[in-house]
C-alpha cells in the first residue's frame, strides 16, 4: 500500500468488517477518555494556548534553540549528529552500530524512526533489530507498519495476535491476553539483556538543560535507554522546548490527548551520559537531530504550524475519515488528518496529492488538537498547492469545470439564464458518484429567485 | 436549489420584524472552489460577492447556511496580499450572519411563533458548529417550537460525511461516515432531522430516501416557518 493508491486502499479498508469494528471501538474509547481527561482540568483551553505559544516561540527561533540544545547536551556528555534526510540519519546510525561491533539492537516505539525506515537500514547493515513496544513488536512480527501513531497494532484482533505468536514464537495456541503478554515480555526481556545498542525517539528536548524526555507506559523505553552500552536517540528538529518548566504544560496535554491518562506510567529524563564510570546506564548517548523536510515546513508561515505537532494521535481518533478507514489506507507512517498534512510536506505532493483531499474539512481534528494546529486550514493550503501544480485526482476536467463555474458565478445574467445553478452544475459533477448511494432531491420547479421576483417584483 | 429554505428564511425574518431585501445579482460565496483548492476561481467569485453586497445599505447579511457564512468569514484569508480587498472583505464579514445566530445573538429572539407536531432531532453542521461556534442557538429556537418534541442525537456533532467535493471524490468513505449518522437517526426514533445547512440535508436526506426511511429532513428555517 502506498500514498498514490489511497482511493483503492480506502475501499479495501471499508470492506474489512473486522478492521472497522476494531476502529470503531478504539477511536470511540480513546475519544471518550480524552474528553474526560481534558474535562478534569479546569484550564484546558489555557493550556492549549500556552503550549501553542511555546511551540510558536521555538519554531520562530529554531536555529538559536537548536544551537543552545546541542551545546548543553554535549556539555553533559552526549554526542549530537545532524542528519539532513532519512538516508543521512540511517547512515549515521548504521555506522555507529557497526563501529561498536553491535549485533543486537533494541528499539523503543518512535514514529521518527518509522519515518526514516530505520529498521530496514539496520537489517541491511547486518543487525538484529527488535521492537520492544508491545504493539510495535506485534506488527514487526507480522511484517506490517503501524496503523495508529500511539496504538500501532489497533487493527489486529486478539485471535490474530495469538496465531502470530504461535507461528513466530512457537507458543502454544491461546487466546488469553495475560498469557500472550507474558510470552512477549519474557522474549523481550532476553533481548534487552543481550542488546548492544538501544534506539529511541524523543518526545521533548529541553534547551535549558540539554535533557531529552521520553514518555511511555510499558517500561520498555526505560530499558531500551538504560540497559545497552550505547543509546541512540532520534529527534526531529522541532521537538525542542526552551525551559524545563515548559514540560508542566506538555506533560499535562500529551498523555490526556493521547490515551486519556492524567500521566503516562514512565517519563524518562535523560541528560547526557553517566557521571562516573561506576554508575549504571549506557556509556554513550548519541542524539541524531533530523531535518528530513522539516525545514521546508518551517520556511513557510502557513505550514510552519505543522511542526507544533506532539504526535498524540487525538486527531486520528476524532477524524470521521480515519474512523472509517484506519491508518494503513493513507500509505504513510503518519496517517489521519495530521498525516495528510505532514506526509505531502515530507515527501512532496506529486505522490501524495490524494491525501489532503481525504477530509470532509469538518474541523474535529482542530477541535481536539492540544497545540491548536489548524489542520483544515493546512489541508486547504495544500489543496491550493496541488491544484496550482496541476496535480490531484480531479485532473484537467476538474480545473476546466471550476473555470467554467467561476465564469458563470461572476456573471449573474448567465447564472440566471441557466434554469438553476444546480441543473447547470449537475452536468459537470460526476453524478453517479452521488447517486450510487444517495438519492438526489429533485430541484424544485420554481426557484427562490423566481418566487422572490413574483412576490416582491424586483 | 431548495427554494423553500430561502422563502422560509425570508418569511421568518419578516415575522420577527426585519425588512428583507434580496439582490438577485448574487450568485455564490466561492466555497466549492476554495475548498477544492482553486483559489483564483474562489477569489473571483468572492470579489463578485463583495461587490454585490457592498451596494446594499442593509444592517446585516443573513444566510441560511453555516457553511456559506463561514466561507464569507474566511474571505480575509483569501485577500491577505490585496490590502484594498482585505479591507472590503473584513467589512462584509462583520455584517454576515448565519440565520440561527442572527435570530439569537443579534435580534435576541428565541420564539418565532412556530409550531410543528412530532419528534425531531438536530444535526450540527460542521462549519456552523466549529467555525462559527453555533451550538445552543438552534436548540433554543427548536425548543420554542410548539408541539415539537426535541431529542438530542447521540452523535449530533459528528460530520455527516458530505464535505463538498469530498462526497463525490471519495463517495465510499463519505457514505460510510454518513451511515453512522443514519444509524443514530434511526435509533432516535424521530420523524424529522433538522439542520442549518442544505448540503448536510441533501447528504442525509439522500441516504434516508435511498433506504426508504420515513424520517424527513428539514432546514431550520423551514421548521421555524411552520405554523
Amino acid at each position: 500500500m502506498n500514498t498514490e493508491t489511497f482511493a483503492e486502499n480506502a475501499k479495501a479498508a471499508l470492506n474489512d468488517a473486522q478492521l472497522r469494528g476494531a476502529l470503531r471501538n478504539v477511536t470511540t474509547l480513546f475519544g471518550k477518555r480524552r474528553r474526560a481527561a481534558a474535562a478534569s482540568l479546569s484550564n484546558w483551553e489555557d493550556l492549549r494556548s500556552e503550549a501553542r505559544a511555546i511551540k510558536d516561540e521555538v519554531l520562530l527561533h529554531l536555529d538559536q534553540y537548536l544551537a543552545g540544545f546541542v551545546e548543553k547536551a554535549e556539555s553533559r556528555g552526549a554526542k549530537v549528529h545532524w542528519a539532513r534526510d532519512a538516508a543521512e540519519a540511517n547512515a549515521i546510525i548504521c555506522e555507529l552500530t557497526v563501529e561498536r561491533s553491535a549485533r543486537n539492537v533494541v528499539k523503543s516505539k518512535s514514529m521518527t524512526t518509522e519515518e526514516i525506515h530505520l529498521n530496514t537500514a539496520l537489517e541491511r547493515a547486518g543487525m538484529q533489530v527488535v521492537e520492544t513496544d508491545l504493539g510495535e513488536y506485534i506488527i514487526q512480527l507480522a511484517g506490517e507498519t503501524p496503523s495508529h501513531i500511539i496504538a500501532p497494532a489497533i487493527h489486529k484482533t486478539k485471535r490474530q495476535i495469538a496465531e502470530l505468536f504461535t507461528t513466530e514464537l512457537g507458543m502454544p495456541p491461546t487466546d488469553d491476553v495475560g498469557e500472550l503478554t507474558r510470552t512477549a515480555r519474557s522474549t523481550l526481556r532476553e533481548r534487552f539483556a543481550t542488546a548492544d545498542v538501544g534506539i529511541s525517539g524523543v518526545n521533548f528536548g529541553i534547551v535549558e538543560t540539554g535533557t531529552i524526555v521520553i514518555i511511555e507506559n510499558e517500561g520498555n523505553i526505560r530499558l531500551t535507554t538504560s540497559l545497552p552500552r550505547t543509546h541512540i536517540a532520534v529527534m526531529g528538529i522541532e521537538k525542542l522546548l526552551p525551559r524545563f518548566a515548559d514540560l508542566d504544560v506538555f506533560l499535562k496535554l500529551l498523555p490526556r490527548s493521547g490515551t486519556g491518562q492524567a500521566l503516562s506510567t514512565y517519563q524518562s529524563f535523560i541528560t547526557g551520559t553517566k557521571r562516573n564510570a561506576s554508575d549504571e546506564g549506557p556509556d554513550e548517548l548519541h542524539i541524531i537531530v533530523l531535518d528530513n523536510g522539516r525545514s521546508r515546513m518551517l520556511a513557510h508561515p502557513v505550514t510552519r504550524q505543522s511542526l507544533a505537532c506532539i504526535r498524540c494521535g487525538a486527531c486520528l481518533n476524532a477524524c470521521p475519515v480515519y474512523q472509517q478507514i484506519g491508518g494503513h489506507a493513507y500509505g504513510s507512517v503518519y496517517p489521519g488528518p495530521i498525516g495528510a498534512v505532514i506526509t505531502p510536506q515530507l515527501i512532496g505532493i506529486e505522490k501524495t496529492a490524494q491525501l489532503p483531499y481525504a477530509s470532509s474539512l469538518c474541523g474535529a481534528c482542530r477541535e481536539v488538537c492540544p497545540v491548536k494546529i489548524d489542520i483544515p486550514r493546512l489541508l486547504l493550503h495544500l489543496r491550493g498547492e496541488i491544484t496550482a501544480q496541476g496535480q490531484g485526482k480531479g485532473g484537467a476536467k476538474e480545473r476546466l469545470a471550476f473555470k467554467f463555474w467561476a465564469a458563470v458565478m461572476t456573471r449573474p445574467w448567465l447564472y440566471q439564464r441557466a434554469a438553476s445553478a444546480g441543473r447547470l452544475f449537475q452536468r459537470w459533477v460526476p453524478l453517479q458518484a452521488w447517486t450510487n448511494w444517495r438519492d438526489l432531491r429533485p430541484i424544485e420547479a420554481r426557484s427562490f429567485r423566481e418566487q422572490w421576483r413574483r412576490e416582491n417584483g424586483n | 436549489m431548495w427554494s423553500s429554505v430561502g422563502t422560509s428564511c425570508v418569511d421568518v425574518l419578516r415575522r420577527v420584524g426585519c425588512e428583507v431585501e434580496f439582490d438577485d445579482r448574487q450568485t455564490c460565496c466561492g466555497q466549492p472552489a476554495f475548498n477544492t483548492g482553486y483559489r483564483d476561481e474562489a477569489r473571483q467569485v468572492a470579489k463578485r460577492f463583495i461587490e454585490v453586497f457592498e451596494e446594499s445599505t442593509a444592517d446585516a447579511i443573513v444566510s441560511p447556511s453555516g457553511s456559506c457564512t463561514a466561507m464569507v468569514h474566511h474571505f480575509p484569508e483569501l485577500f491577505s496580499t490585496e490590502p484594498q480587498w482585505l479591507e472590503r472583505a473584513r467589512a462584509i464579514k462583520a455584517r454576515t450572519h448565519e440565520f440561527s445566530s442572527f435570530l439569537i445573538r443579534v435580534l435576541k429572539v428565541e420564539d418565532v411563533g412556530a409550531s410543528w407536531q412530532g419528534k425531531l432531532t438536530w444535526h450540527d453542521a460542521c462549519h456552523g458548529l466549529r467555525d462559527l461556534n453555533i451550538k445552543s442557538e438552534p436548540r433554543t429556537l427548536i425548543r420554542h417550537v410548539r408541539g415539537a418534541e426535541f431529542v438530542e442525537l447521540e452523535n449530533a456533532e459528528s460530520c455527516c460525511g458530505f464535505g463538498g467535493t469530498f462526497s463525490v471524490k471519495y463517495p465510499e468513505i463519505s457514505v460510510a461516515i454518513l451511515d453512522q449518522k443514519i444509524e443514530a437517526i434511526e435509533r432516535a426514533g424521530v420523524q424529522a432531522v433538522v439542520s442549518g445547512d442544505a448540503s448536510c440535508l441533501m447528504q442525509i436526506g439522500g441516504r434516508l430516501s435511498r433506504k426508504k426511511s420515513s424520517v424527513r429532513v428539514m432546514h431550520l428555517a423551514e421548521l421555524l416557518n411552520h405554523r
